[in-house]
């Protein structure tokens, strides 16, 4: 019974939440990894792209609400997804090609590619505060949890309650869902082959009649669909704040970078990594122990390794040692 | 003097628009707009050292700003005697145990080259150190941190001028780099980059949660100032007279007494914060001149060519035979050292220390922006841009204003697209700095004043 209600403790505060989040990091590391292995850039736009389809995710919402569309008990913003996506994709394709076809075409450093997308930041985020302003929103409706502490407790008797919220139950389906498909289609589909093909060796690609442009567009396309669904499940989960997306970008790039950039399977594993580790290492094992060990035994302190105002900076750590041990990423980077 | 043209009317331009603001606004906020645009030099000199000279992309300059402000805080503010009675030994064990580590972890690392357990003894080291720091250290915190909370809790600091503090802080910057170079300088450019940024950020979360060190986001207000208070100077007679003397005429037109007593009241209030700022003004002008002399030396130095060499070559650099990896360290070391100045500059003229406000875009992106935009590897290229975008920074919100309502005039003022623009005229700040990076980028890409290489 005692060990019962420490792995029902240990699933609701560190395993669920990880998931969740782990899923929210993943979508938005394989958009980087992406945009890296075929265009060669590190892309510091990514967080505020994900905000920028969340956004208008967010106004389709609202409009939704106001003529009384829904989806009962789902949230109406999984409605507007198609919308969101349509429109990131057109937005994304318009960057592509008035900032930075010009510099693939001469061939400039990734670097400046890279100093290229912050002035995309720069932009898309003035256009996202212009249009929606900084403020927290939330956007969730239906119904918001799909099993209660309550419930769970009267069902079986144990001291420690399980919460499984709506959105984190949507947001892992979703994922599983999209990034299945992803893969299907990068490693099945002609197309797919293509496009690995020329991001492993541009000019080879180029000799066996790969249509660069075609190439291009499709990664716009795929990534289109990664950013706004990733940031939709995030806003969902938390709420929709334009700078926390900004900052989000941070364990992403570091979920991308440990999963060997450039390598959408490292990347998705990534998210994992660092959100497991965010959690487990800031989460107070207390009750944990007190379930599992004798009274005597039982800790006094908080049993922590480091405190939560630190979540960052553990993801932060970890790239950091991957970094200095293993370069290329716990998976082989650069291959996609 | 030919080659100097377009430095003399950029720098021209630029003062002419300081001057406007001055005319327009105020003086008080043409010159703490000037006062910024001096700090921001100093960083984008700082960041062109490195980008320019050297070819290495630091995106972690929010890091060293924030360590050169913490410096002033550690140098300036006075001690807390109580603080350190109750927690000071637990804290200097837990540093004392922190070196320990350090030496610990080098002798594993030379002492046994070849061992396959060598990485499990090296975590197992820095495991059980954190244990023992946090345990070591707890108590020490909580009884520093319940000192006097609402006004100390934290140690303190020297007690010693603050100008010294500027000094420091370049120090403090230049350790945090020696490490990170260490680090992450062998890794590729974009690498590099995010690595950086995610140090800096770690460096920050650290001085924004440690209570006991500068009081995190509680905030350190009330530092201390290389020049005089505004409220002295109102209350000492030079000034006084000497504000007279200069608005005698003003003065003299006005004959009721009481009347002419207010006025001057007013001209002193005014006068003493130009004359605050105007001192700060004399101070930074001095550190950018002084900078400026070395650094524009050191380009034209055999040093400076080496480093050219380095950065436009790296191979071949290599192969006659200088080392890359050393000179590399050095110079990531010198910009970040500069920065950190910057920092410490910041913090004296505000006058506070508030760790909350470091954030990434403000700090390491719109730098860069300077540096990019003012022309990467020329110094006088790195000060106009750090002039010119941060003017625009500041004064991009009233230009927006009046963009908006200029555009919108045929609109009535209930209009909710007009009440919705005029509510998010701060925000178009990002726009312009975004597009003018993106414009510069596409057709100036070598800046306003680009780099131009005439070894005398």
């Amino acid at each position: 019974m005692e060990l019962l209600n420490a792995i029902i403790l240990l699933l609701n505060y560190t395993i669920i939440p990880a998931l969740t989040y782990g899923s929210q990091l993943a979508l938005g590391a394989i958009f980087v990894t992406l945009i890296y292995g075929v265009l060669r850039f590190a892309n510091f736009a990514t967080g505020d792209m994900m905000s920028f389809g969340t956004m208008f995710a967010v106004l389709l919402t609202y409009y939704f609400q106001s003529i009384g569309v829904g989806l009962g008990i789902l949230p109406t913003a999984l409605i507007t997804l198609p919308f969101a996506i349509i429109a990131m994709i057109f937005y994304m394709l318009f960057i592509d090609r008035f900032v930075f076809r010009y510099y693939r075409v001469n061939k400039s450093a990734p670097v400046q590619l890279a100093m290229v997308s912050v002035g995309v930041m720069f932009v898309t985020q003035a256009i996202i505060r212009i249009i929606i302003g900084p403020f927290d929103r939330r956007f969730l409706d239906g119904e918001k949890f799909i099993l209660k502490a309550s419930e769970f407790k009267e069902m079986t008797g144990l001291n420690e309650g399980l919460t499984i919220k709506s959105t984190q139950a949507i947001t892992v389906v979703i994922t599983i869902i999209l990034v299945s498909i992803l893969f299907w289609f990068l490693n099945k589909t002609k197309t797919g082959t293509s496009m690995r093909a020329y991001s492993d060796n541009e000019d080879l690609a180029l000799l066996s009649g790969i249509d660069p442009k075609k190439v291009v567009m499709l990664t716009w396309i795929i990534a289109g669909f990664l950013a706004t669904i990733g940031g939709v499940l995030y806003g969902l989960d938390k709420s929709y704040k334009p700078f926390v997306y900004f900052n989000n970008m941070l364990p992403i790039f570091a979920a991308a970078i440990v999963g060997g950039i450039g390598n959408p399977f490292g990347a998705f594993l990534g998210g994992y990594v660092i959100a497991f580790a965010e959690i487990f290492i800031t989460y107070a094992y207390k009750k944990f122990f007190t379930y599992l060990l004798p009274e005597s035994l039982a800790p006094d302190t908080l049993v922590q390794l480091l405190s939560t105002d630190y979540k960052f900076a553990v993801s932060f750590s970890i790239l950091v040692i991957v970094l200095l041990f293993r370069p290329s990423g716990i998976f082989e980077g650069k291959k996609i | 003097m030919k080659n100097y043209l377009n430095v003399i009317t950029a720098y021209s331009i630029m003062l002419f628009l300081i001057i406007m603001v001055g005319i327009f606004q105020s003086w008080s906020i043409a010159l703490s707009i000037l006062n910024y645009c001096l700090i921001s030099a100093v960083m984008t000199m700082g960041a062109n050292i490195q980008w320019g000279y050297a070819g290495l992309i630091n995106f972690g300059i929010m890091g060293y700003t924030a360590l050169g402000g913490l410096a002033v805080v550690l140098v300036s503010v006075a001690p807390v005697p109580e603080a350190w009675s109750v927690g000071g030994t637990n804290m200097l064990i837990s540093l004392f145990l922190i070196i320990a580590i350090v030496f610990s972890i080098k002798f594993i690392l030379k002492k046994y080259k070849n061992n396959k357990y060598r990485n499990y003894l090296i975590s197992l080291v820095i495991i059980f150190g954190i244990i023992l720091i946090r345990v070591v250290a707890s108590q020490g915190i909580e009884a520093i941190e319940s000192v006097n909370p609402a006004k100390t809790g934290f140690l303190g600091g020297l007690g010693m001028p603050v100008l010294f503090s500027w000094l420091v802080g370049g120090l403090f910057a230049a350790g945090l780099a020696f490490v990170i170079g260490k680090i992450a300088l062998g890794l590729r450019a974009d690498y590099l980059a995010i690595a950086t940024l995610l140090i800096a950020e770690i460096v920050v979360s650290i001085i924004k949660h440690e209570d006991w060190l500068a009081r995190g986001v509680k905030n350190v207000i009330g530092l201390k100032r290389p020049v005089p208070y505004e409220i002295d100077l109102q209350t000492s007679s030079w000034f006084i007279n000497m504000i007279e003397k200069l608005n005698q005429g003003k003065l003299n037109l006005i004959n009721s007494v009481t009347e002419k007593r207010d006025v001057l009241n007013q001209l002193v209030i005014d006068a003493s914060s130009v004359y605050v700022k105007l001192c700060m003004t004399g101070f930074f002008l001095t550190v950018v001149i002084m900078l400026l002399f070395v650094t524009q030396k050191a380009l034209y130095s055999p040093w400076g060519r080496k480093m050219r060499a380095i950065r436009d070559n790296e191979a071949a650099a290599g192969a006659m035979g200088k080392n890359i990896v050393k000179e590399h360290l050095l110079i990531f070391i010198l910009g970040s050292a500069i920065v950190g100045i910057a920092g410490a500059m910041m913090v004296t003229n505000d006058g506070l220390f508030t760790p909350g406000s470091y954030r990434p875009m403000r700090y390491t992106f719109v730098i860069w922006v300077m540096v990019i935009v003012g022309g990467t590897g020329n110094n006088f290229g790195a000060i106009l841009g750090g002039f010119v975008v941060w003017f625009l920074w500041v004064e991009a919100a009233p230009i927006a204003l009046f963009l908006i309502n200029f555009f919108t005039t045929h609109l009535d003022d209930a209009n909710s697209l007009k009440v919705h623009l005029i509510e998010s005229a701060p925000y178009f700040r990002f726009l312009m700095i975004g597009v003018g990076l993106l414009v510069i980028m596409r057709y100036r890409p070598k800046g306003l004043i680009p780099e131009k290489i005439n070894v005398k």
